[in-house]
């Protein structure tokens, strides 16, 4: 069930249908009269005007009503002040070019100082919603006819519950079949005869929908006077088995969903510190700066989708090579430039690297200016998989998820079987033996470094779809990268995994009893704990290397 | 520790770079502008330096003030509180300037009130903020709750029908301030204690999947539900985000929100917020020649013609036109002829009417809801039908309704107690 899909084919599809389907009809002089009439009062100021001539297009019957009602969902529907005639523009662009909204013609693009969109409010857009679905009941996409019929449940009434008969006796999708049944159901629910009800009451304890829940809960009410809502006693029973067996399946979908919510705070914080655990496991440099190499790459974002405003969708894959580098030159130029006059002294590394992180904000707030920039969510990446009623996945979170663990995996495959991963861990575990067998200590150095620092730019292209870019980014992530490594143990790629995912799902089931603030100091709290018992963190290095 | 040693060096920092040294010049009068211009607070307070900066050219084009030429001297209080108290201090006793237009945060405003207050110096503060305070030394023309809140729930009970509630908050003093009066507002019109859920977190918080999730649990049960938010700068992105992308739409469950402005919103893609709606006092798509002129003024000034105006911006444009009034009627600079010139003063506001400043130091405004637009931009969706007085000690708090302000000789006290009929000790 890809609603993702289904909502970008959705509005030309279905204008496609409702023509075929009306050419039939033949529209008549008086459906047009009805539009018009309709459109006259969209020229009102008032949205409770306005609202009514919604009501007035969709129910006249027209062949022009669906694509009028989308445009002015959408924003594109125009009036021309000079002579009234409303216009449909095709996108959002200011080039965009534009159709009579009456007779669809096509006039090209037009002059725009005269038009004025015409403004929707939220009962407006709700009564917009709703007046869609019924006309979308028969949308090829089954996707799209799901949403329909659900966008309906909460209007059922006998124009409606005809209209869904009708799907019904038609529809072969098992899923729309599924919510058509439901609706019907959820209507049966009020009949006087008791089998009906009760075989209503057995269609709806298998649906999730929070719709359903509501309507069973308040079908078991009882009055002030102690009679109850439902007479018959059996029916009763069913619904209250019907009512625990849905609670009982939503608290099930609740606890997966809250390991997903953890698992992708989780994967954040491994991205984050990924590259951390390179540069301040492997090479032992603490690096304050870590946090604006983020920064960096989420700039890098915005600059490339900046660069391909008409390839959106594209840009974050090209994002991905662009901030890697970005940050990793930054990185070696670091490492070059400051880091190598201080291996050894930790304290100063610190204030150094402290030092140049505030240069790089200053530094982005003087180019880019203090204020945030729009980085744009491409279409695949917004929305969500919505499995059932009760549980639904984010895509931005998924793809995060797996860009992730692809990173990580890649990582691990660089140092284990590359010949730069093969000299990095020869110079961590023992420079001076590594230098006598020819690996260039100062070439593996600043190396190391750029890959921390490039990974680095890889966690700024995904958190460019999560947060804000701006100056402050690097900020608010480098306390947890640093908490991430050394709670893993400092030296171990795979102890920063077990690390962040960890912190993220105890984050995740803690933040429901203890409200968002408490359960991040307790957290806090626990780690600080954790230390004092084992300083090394979780899985710490053995061996002669731990001690140099 | 951290922070502590941010604060040291960004302090370092500031002071070697700080802008604007004054030569004394006999002839111009100075005008001190405290707003940071680095760290956290950059992102919104520099703007309204700009806007300080262009008030004060506008202002000497029209041949300046008695005669004399304003001069800015602006500052860079680096977003870290202490020093603002600092640089507030240089302002008034080694700059001298007639009066200061700044902060944005209310511990900002805190940190420094007393320095004013010690040195008798004049503050026009411009943002939105949770009132319960009216100090001698300072001039409020952002709202107080009832100049935005307040409305905003009105607003939503009785043209949206909200029976269900839920107050999400960043945990500070503000939203904690307004929640609490919001809350008991809503249960004094009648709003059960289960109908409303309050929640807060922590600055800059991204991570919204589960309060958002807990959001659509408490706006599935039928009732119509709306979201109150006083979320503070960065961390509204991620939310709005993540709000977008959990499907929890406008027409459902609308989000009407205090701190989110044009300002803020040129930082997001605005097209999965659409209908989320947002109380102020101004919004840039206001339709009036004044607003047209002033937004013309600002793109030729900025050089930049996709610069976007917002509330604060036309709170320190009411805040300066009173000053520049009230200097006028004193015909001198003096804060103490000042402060007693500007009670009564009318200013223009940006939406067509006009402001008046109050015997509490607050103005009275217009309150208008707007709904978020895909450009960016807000649609009026709703406004008051006419000026709102700004009230210092909010009336359904039962420890502050009693407390009066007033800065005429009437009672000449921030925080008189009408009930034991004095003024209490402290001075704001």
């Amino acid at each position: 069930m890809d609603r993702r899909a289904a909502r970008g084919h959705r509005a030309p599809l279905v204008v496609l249908s409702l023509l075929a389907s009306l050419a039939c009809a033949v529209p008549g002089r008086a459906d047009d009269a009805a539009l018009i009439a309709g459109l006259e009062d969209l020229k009102s100021s008032s949205f409770a005007t306005k609202g009514g001539a919604v009501a007035k297009i969709a129910d006249s019957g027209a062949a022009r009503a669906l694509p009028i009602l989308h445009a002015l969902l959408a924003g594109h529907l125009f009036l021309r002040q000079a002579d009234g005639v409303f216009l449909i523009a095709a996108d959002d662009t200011a080039e965009s070019t534009m159709s009579d909204a009456v007779t669809g013609t096509d006039l090209g693009t037009v002059e725009r100082g005269d038009l004025k969109k015409i403004g929707i409010n939220n009962q407006m857009r709700g009564g917009l919603t709703t007046a869609l679905a019924r006309l979308s009941l028969r949308d090829p996409h089954a996707g799209a006819r799901t949403l329909a019929v659900e966008s309906l449940y909460t209007s059922l009434n006998d124009e409606t519950l005809t209209l869904l008969r009708d799907a019904l006796a038609d529809e072969r999708d098992d899923g729309v079949r599924a919510a058509l049944q439901t609706a019907l159901a959820l209507a049966d629910l009020d009949s006087p005869a008791a089998d009906t009800r009760r075989a209503a009451v057995t269609v709806l304890g298998a649906s999730m929908h929070s719709e359903v829940r509501n309507k069973l809960e308040a079908h078991l009410a009882t009055a002030d006077d102690g009679t109850p809502h439902e007479p018959d006693a059996a029916v009763r029973q069913a619904a209250t088995d019907a009512l625990a067996s849905i609670d009982r399946m939503r608290t099930v979908y609740g606890l997966v969903e809250t390991v997903f919510f953890g698992l992708s705070l989780g994967f954040v914080l491994v991205l984050a510190a990924t590259g951390l655990a390179i540069t301040f496991g492997v090479m032992g440099v603490i690096n304050m700066a870590h946090g604006e190499l983020m920064m960096l790459g989420a700039y890098a974002t915005w600059l490339v989708q900046q660069a391909m405003p008409h390839h959106l969708e594209l840009s974050l894959f090209a994002a991905i090579p662009v901030a890697f580098l970005v940050s990793g030159l930054a990185g070696i130029a670091i490492e070059r430039g400051v880091v190598r006059f201080l291996y050894g002294r930790p304290l100063e590394t610190l204030l150094a690297t402290f030092g140049l992180s505030l240069i790089l904000q200053q530094g982005v707030r003087s180019i880019f200016s203090p204020l945030n920039r729009a980085v744009a969510t491409p279409q695949w990446m917004s929305g969500q998989l919505v499995l059932n009623g009760a549980l639904a996945i984010t895509y931005n979170r998924l793809y995060i998820i797996v860009f992730s663990i692809l990173v990580f995996l890649a990582l691990v495959a660089i140092l284990r079987f590359t010949t730069l991963g093969l000299q990095v861990r020869a110079v961590s575990q023992n420079r001076g033996m590594a230098r006598a067998m020819g690996v260039r200590a100062g070439w593996v150095d600043a190396m190391t470094f750029g890959l921390g620092s490039g990974v680095a730019g890889l966690a700024g292209v995904a958190l460019s779809q999560l947060t804000n870019v701006g100056p402050n980014l690097g900020q608010s992530h480098i306390v947890d990268s640093f908490m991430v490594v050394v709670f893993g143990g400092v030296g171990n790629l795979w102890g920063t995994l077990v690390a962040g995912l960890s912190l993220g799902i105890a984050n995740k089931f803690l933040e429901p009893f203890a409200g968002a603030v408490l359960a991040k100091i307790s957290v806090l709290v626990f780690i600080i704990l954790f230390i004092q018992r084992r300083p090394r963190g979780l899985f710490p290095h053995r061996g002669r290397a731990a001690d140099a | 520790m951290k922070l502590r040693a941010q604060a040291l060096l960004t302090a370092t920092i500031a002071a070697l770079t700080s802008v604007g040294t004054p030569v004394g010049a006999a002839d111009t009068i100075k005008v001190g502008v405290l707003h940071s211009l680095s760290g956290t607070m950059a992102i919104s307070e520099t703007t309204l330096k700009d806007t300080m900066l262009m008030l004060i050219d506008e202002q000497n084009k029209k041949g300046g003030l008695l005669g004399k030429k304003l001069e800015a001297v602006v500052v860079d209080p680096a977003s870290n509180w202490p020093l603002f108290a600092e640089k507030a201090r240089q302002l008034l006793e080694k700059d001298k300037v007639a009066a200061v237009f700044g902060c944005w945060t209310s511990v900002s405003r805190k940190s420094v009130l007393p320095v004013f207050e010690e040195l008798n110096g004049l503050l026009f503060y411009p943002v939105q903020y949770e009132g319960e305070e009216s100090s001698k030394n300072v001039f409020y023309t952002g709202a107080a709750p009832n100049q935005q809140a307040i409305p905003a729930v009105d607003y939503l009970m009785n043209d949206i029908k909200v029976k269900r509630w839920v107050l999400a908050g960043t945990d500070y003093v503000y939203p904690r301030t307004t929640n609490k009066i919001l809350e008991a507002y809503l249960k004094a019109k009648g709003v059960a204690a289960e109908d409303i859920m309050i929640n807060y977190t922590p600055f800059g918080h991204s991570d919204w999947q589960s309060i958002v999730a807990d959001i659509k649990k408490f706006g599935s049960t039928g009732k119509k539900t709306a979201v109150v938010s006083t979320i503070n700068g960065d961390a509204n992105v991620p939310f709005y985000k993540e709000l977008g992308n959990q499907g929890v739409k406008a027409e459902d469950t609308p989000v009407v929100a205090f701190s989110v402005g044009e300002e803020e919103l040129s930082g997001i893609d605005t097209k999965p917020l659409v209908g989320h709606l947002a109380a102020w006092n101004y919004f840039m798509s206001v339709d009036v020649p004044i607003n047209k002129e002033f937004i013309k003024t600002w793109h030729g000034y900025i050089k930049n013609p996709k610069r976007v105006t917002n509330d604060p911006m036309e709170a320190h444009y009411i805040g300066f036109n009173m000053w520049v009034k009230a200097v006028e009627k004193a015909k001198s600079t003096d804060p103490a002829a000042v402060q007693k010139a500007i009670i009564g003063v009318e200013a223009p506001n940006l939406t067509g009417g006009t402001a008046k400043m109050l015997a509490n130091h607050h103005i009275t405004k217009p309150v208008l809801i707007g709904e978020i637009q895909g450009d960016g931009q807000f649609e009026t969706v709703w406004q008051t039908e006419g000026l709102v007085p700004g009230d210092a000690w909010s009336d359904f708090l039962p420890d502050s309704k009693i407390i009066e302000a007033d800065w005429t000789d009437k009672l000449n006290c921030g925080n008189y107690n009408t009930v034991t009929k004095k003024c209490s000790g402290q001075n704001f």
